[in-house]
């Protein structure tokens, strides 16, 4: 194979810093996309704000405050640390929340927008059928919403492969630990000599971006094709 | 059986104000043009709107009551709605789609009534379809058996038939017919089309921009003459209800028997004994005042005049008393002036040709 140990290493950490980072972060989208489509409620629009901050924040600023906060010092990682042992700085785990709450926008947008599809029509209908909230949440919109929910993870999952700047400064550039493809390829360049290696790596980076892009292509084809129904 | 009704909402500059009861079991309509506020009557008893004030009572159970802070909510009201839509689950299949509502009924339907629904409807062959292929009618008839498959209390059908064509109009009312025939719940039924009215609905309420202008049973509101001021239409024509007395294939004739009177109609393949509705328009009535001979006509009624109203210019509507049955008939002024018609006078009505649906008038065994 023409990736080197450590190569392979930074795609397997990549794929796995991604996978824990939408995963974690689709049950918090579900719900943020629950509360905000079909419904209006004051403040609607400040919680809609706040949740698209992570899309137009500066990357590295976000892993500053993720710094500030998760931080053995800061308020919650130091509670973290202190009752539940889970630290988040210089570990991977730490890379996934990063690129967890960096691409948070690109899931709840989507999700929103497919949930929105469904309609008060159908709720309606299943209402008069005795549906309570809860049932028609899990047996109407999540089916019904389904194909939005993968196309979001995907472009959420695709984004996440890509996270730099909030990753390097919340919890630096560990080989083996929180050294992501993007990681490692800014580190090639910055070794003499390791222009081939940044090379090979970036072609990888682009073929998974391409592939990201394309599932979510057709998960977003799906889900029109059953929006217009 | 009883439904008690009595709703005021206003939105934007459209009142609703409206007070209505349902006594009997059978299909009430709902009759107006649209606009008149029909489906936001049915939305109120569903509990898909709630009425700023009103009262909602469906067979003993309060719904809703503004003045006793009561109402509850739509999943919990038992009642069987259908869309003017459909409305299926586009991601079930049929069958998926017919067991919503049966599945969370307090009380499930026993399988045998389960599938007698499927029967009645005919949706054997449909169950493992998914919603998206099938035809307007069948998506309508899908609805119909979700909806009873809940076991509801009352079931309010909105339009079943508004986005279908005529074909498939006649290819439903078959099943609305069974449906009327055997449910034995309160149907009520919303529609802007007297056709529809006069073959299914035993009562019938007429709306107009939000208030209820008259109400009846379908009988005597549509031989009222009054009626084209509420429809702003034509009068529809009088509506009797018959069984059928003799089939002769020898003359080709079946006769129809109704309070007060007989009508000869082209042979029917009815059974002896079968209920009708005879829908006997005004136009076909030609009226005279000694009885005529050597005339093609079949059906020569002896009748007395009970009403007359010059509804137009240059109509005249006659309202005719056959023993106790009321029959309507429009002709023009001039001929109205010159037979010097009267109520109380003896004439007889002509009839040239009737219109027949079945029916489902006799007394019920529940």
């Amino acid at each position: 194979m023409w990736l080197s140990p450590p190569e392979w290493q930074a795609l397997l950490l990549s794929l796995k810093v991604s996978t824990v980072a939408v995963a974690c972060a689709m049950p918090f989208a579900l719900a943020a996309a629950a509360l905000l489509a079909d419904r209006t409620f004051p403040g609607k629009a400040l919680i809609d704000g706040i949740l698209h901050m992570p899309l137009v924040l500066p990357p590295v600023v976000v892993g500053y405050l993720l710094l500030l906060a998760f931080g053995t010092r800061g308020a919650l990682g130091s509670w973290l640390l202190l009752h539940l042992g889970i630290r988040f700085v210089f570990s991977w785990t730490g890379a996934a929340l990063a690129a967890g709450l960096i691409t948070f926008p690109f899931q709840v947008r989507a999700i929103r927008a497919a949930m929105e599809v469904v309609g008060a029509g159908l709720k309606d209908a299943a209402e008069t059928l005795g549906a309570g909230p809860w049932d028609r949440f899990v047996n109407l919109t999540l089916p019904l919403a389904l194909p939005g929910i993968v196309a979001g993870a995907i472009t959420a999952f695709a984004a996440s492969l890509g996270e730099f700047g909030a990753i390097i400064t919340f919890v630096s550039n560990i080989p083996g630990e929180t050294q992501t493809l993007p990681l490692a390829i800014y580190s090639a360049l910055q070794t003499p000599g390791g222009e081939a290696e940044a090379a090979r790596l970036a072609v990888l980076s682009i073929g998974l971006a391409i592939l990201g892009l394309l599932l979510a292509e057709y998960a977003d084809r799906r889900a029109r094709a059953i929006a217009a129904r | 059986m009883s439904v008690d009704v009595s709703v005021c909402h206003r939105y934007g500059d459209f009142t609703l104000d409206v007070a209505f009861k349902i006594e009997q079991p059978g299909v009430t309509a709902l009759f107006g043009p649209s606009g008149a506020g029909k489906t936001s009557i049915i939305n109120a008893i569903a509990g898909v709107l709630r009425p700023q004030h009103g009262r909602i009572v469906a067979r003993d159970r309060v719904l809703y009551d503004t003045a006793a802070n009561i109402c509850i909510s739509p999943r919990q009201r038992r009642v069987g709605y259908v869309f003017q839509d459909a409305r299926l689950f586009p991601h079930m299949s049929v069958e998926r789609n017919l067991r919503f509502g049966w599945r969370r009924a307090r009380e499930r339907a026993p399988e045998p009534e389960v599938r007698h629904v499927i029967e009645l409807l005919e949706l054997r062959f449909l169950l493992a379809r998914r919603t998206q292929g099938l035809s307007g009618g069948e998506k309508a008839r899908v609805a119909l058996g979700r909806a009873l498959l809940a076991s509801p209390d009352i079931l309010l059908l909105d339009e079943p038939l508004a986005a279908l064509d005529t074909a498939r109009k006649n290819e439903i009312f078959p099943y609305l017919e069974r449906l009327r025939d055997e449910a034995r719940i309160p149907i009520l039924l919303v529609s802007h089309s007297l056709d529809e009215v006069s073959r299914l609905a035993g009562h019938i309420v007429i709306l107009r921009a939000g208030n209820v202008v008259t109400s009846g049973s379908v009988f005597d509101v549509l031989s009222d003459l009054n009626l084209p001021d509420y429809t702003g239409a034509s009068p529809y024509g009088a509506v009797i209800g018959a069984t059928v007395a003799e089939n002769d294939t020898d003359t080709g004739l079946s006769t129809l028997a109704f309070p007060g009177g007989r009508l000869v109609v082209p042979l029917l393949e009815r059974a002896i004994g079968e209920q009708l509705r005879v829908h006997v328009r005004a136009e076909d009535v030609m009226l005279s005042l000694e009885e005529p001979h050597g005339i093609s006509a079949n059906n020569i009624l002896p009748a007395i005049v009970s009403g007359l109203r010059a509804t137009t210019a240059l109509h005249a509507d006659i309202r005719l008393a056959c023993g106790p049955t009321a029959i309507l008939s429009r002709i023009t002024r001039a001929s109205c002036e010159r037979l010097s018609l009267k109520a109380g006078m003896a004439v007889f009505a002509i009839v040239k040709s009737v219109t027949i649906a079945t029916a489902n008038d006799g007394p019920r065994h529940d």
